[in-house]
């Protein structure tokens, strides 16, 4: 790493850099942060300058920050950080113009401000979603401010730059789109069909991956690449599995076989508890949550899956490896009604042989066709 | 019965590849089943955290898995090529009057309703469509398998080609899957022994053998 000083020499230092320093962040610490995004977005070392430049840059686009069905959590998520992070500060010094639970602002004066951003910096404001939209019956079961939230939020992405959808109920429906689906919630590209959008994944989100789309996005002007699924490749291209700290364990074939056991306080692998990491794209292992402090399955929990679409359906239950096989009691596992199968088979053709070797005068035709 | 002893000849029914790709997946269908029942549900058998115990099962999962999707691509070839025994003919006998007549004729035999045991040189009727059902439940194993195999590369060539499975199914589904075909699949291996042994029996058409040696032997017609 260069020194401090060399740094200088490299980065252009437009005027927007005193801002780190007004904020209590040092050089050494930004550029720090400029590598981890890099690192965290799997960029190559010399594209550092590059973000450091971005972030200095003035004129930061608006954001404007829908909440809909949701829990708060993936706000929660950002704004509960142990101590201020770089990261908390690229968002602040984003113009966040409409964000429900942090601006001071209320009412009447609120949507005006959200309305105003919407006219005057048309297509290149950014709007974060967060939480699902409901369709069903005109879309009343979630309103803000008198209007539905699939009216606002198509009207709000539509005139976006970009749209991220934060967390899984913005990505792809999540807990509010669970079966039987009563509002009939969906996700923020199914609301808005035609709207540009990312999508940031998991319950809650992990901030450094939002910040990371966003450095991206200041950076090179674009979103970053995505998957079949619309999320950054950055993110979730690989398999929490595959690059799990426990992942030895499984292959070495030592298992978590109950909560608490001898495993269990080694740390070994959690598959047998139904952990879903091996059905889930996601970076937790190596970007974890707060802080990097940890994340489920360093603490000792399985994945949830919770990053996938219709996680609540689809990977319960929770403490399984399968799913519930429809039509069968939750004691029943696959593997049950299998053996069962194989048995019943067993069985029946066990009784058929035995009335087959009983019967007499049974006539073959001995090939006669030739 | 001297008479009938008198005018059998042996006829060439199970050719090499035939015969080849059913021992295969034998043997193929045999490790799997123990090797997938391990993945699914593993005990604890490693003792140090360098041992690879589930490492080397999935290992030789993989390598069985290659296996066996390369010989039942062997023998869907062979379905096109082969003799008139190993031809796609032979497991679609629905599709044509003479097939459909011996199917009922052998599930007439098998509930116990007639005692005259069809005897064709190749595959029974039934035979030949349960094997269509069973093939077909082989490529749902070999998609599944290789699906799920493939989430490790995301975006590689093997997971790009594999995309309609994944929109199929969903993540758990397709695991759900496969684990209920394995089920199936030993199903249909305990019924395919019983109908061997009870066809080698009533039939005394030596098809118990003929699945070794690839001959039948056969009552000349007239």
């Amino acid at each position: 790493m260069p020194k401090s000083s060399d740094e200088r020499e490299v980065v252009p230092r437009p005027s927007g850099a005193s801002v780190w320093e007004e904020r209590g962040i040092s050089r050494r610490d930004f550029m720090k942060f400029c590598t981890a995004m890099s690192a965290a977005l799997a960029l190559p070392m010399s594209l550092v300058p590059r973000i450091a430049e971005a972030l200095e840059a003035d004129g930061r686009p608006s954001v404007i920050w829908l909440e809909f069905q949701g829990c708060t959590g993936d706000s929660e998520a950002l704004l509960r950080a142990a101590s201020p992070t770089v990261g908390e500060i690229v968002l602040d010094v984003l113009s966040v113009d409409y964000h429900e639970t942090i601006m001071a602002a209320a009412g009447h004066q609120a949507e005006e401000a959200r309305l105003k951003t919407e006219k005057e910096r048309t297509g290149k404001y950014i709007a974060v979603v967060e939480g699902a939209i409901p369709l069903k019956d005109g879309g009343i079961y979630c309103c803000v401010g008198g209007r539905s939230a699939v009216d606002i939020a198509r009207e709000v992405c539509g005139g976006a730059l970009a749209t991220i959808a934060v967390g899984t109920c913005a990505s792809y429906g999540g807990i509010p789109a669970a079966a039987p689906n009563p509002t009939g919630a969906v996700s923020v590209s199914e609301a808005v069909p035609g709207a540009t959008v990312v999508n940031i994944p998991g319950c809650p989100l992990n901030t450094d991956n939002l910040v990371a789309t966003i450095v991206h996005f200041l950076t090179f002007g674009k979103l970053p690449a995505v998957d079949g699924k619309g999320r950054p490749l950055f993110a979730f291209g690989k398999r929490i599995h595959d690059n799990c700290e426990r992942r030895p364990h499984f292959d070495a074939g030592q298992y978590v076989e109950q909560w608490g056991d001898q495993g269990h306080r080694k740390g070994y692998c959690l598959y047998k508890m139904g952990c879903k990491g091996p059905e889930t794209f996601h970076n937790c292992p190596t970007q974890r949550y707060n802080e990097k402090t940890s994340w489920p399955v360093g603490s000792g929990h399985g994945c949830a899956g919770c990053s996938e679409p219709h996680f609540w359906d689809t990977m319960t239950p929770f403490y399984r490896r399968l799913p519930n096989v429809p039509g069968f009691g939750i004691e029943m596992t696959a593997d049950k009604i299998g053996l069962g199968l194989a048995a019943g088979t067993a069985a029946a053709f066990g009784i058929h042989g035995v009335v087959s070797a009983l019967r007499k005068g049974d006539e073959s035709d001995e090939g006669k066709e030739g | 019965m001297a008479r009938n002893r008198s005018c059998l000849y042996e006829e060439y029914v199970w050719e090499v590849p035939v015969r080849a790709t059913h021992w295969i997946n034998m043997l193929a269908i045999i490790v799997l089943s123990v090797t997938g029942i391990y993945i699914g549900s593993p005990k604890t058998l490693g003792l140090d955290p360098s041992d690879y115990v589930m490492g080397w099962v999935r290992v030789v999962h993989f390598t069985a898995g290659y296996t066996f999707a390369v010989s039942v691509a062997s023998r869907i070839y062979w379905a096109f090529v082969g003799n008139r025994h190993a031809r796609w003919r032979e497991f679609v006998p629905f599709l044509y009057p003479e097939g459909r007549r011996d199917m009922w004729r052998m599930f007439l035999y098998y509930v116990f309703l007639s005692r005259k045991v069809p005897h064709p040189t190749g595959h029974n009727a039934l035979a030949g469509a349960t094997y269509l059902l069973v093939f077909t439940l082989y490529l749902v194993m070999v998609g599944t398998g290789f699906a799920l195999y493939a989430e490790h590369a995301p975006g590689g060539v093997m997971h790009t080609l594999l995309t309609p499975l994944y929109a199929l199914f969903s993540n758990q589904g397709m695991r759900l899957t496969h684990h209920m075909v394995m089920w199936l699949l030993v199903g249909f291996a305990i019924h395919h022994i019983y109908s061997a042994w009870l066809m080698d029996v009533k039939e005394r058409g030596g098809v118990m053998s003929s699945i070794f040696g690839g001959y039948k032997p056969v009552k000349r017609g007239e």
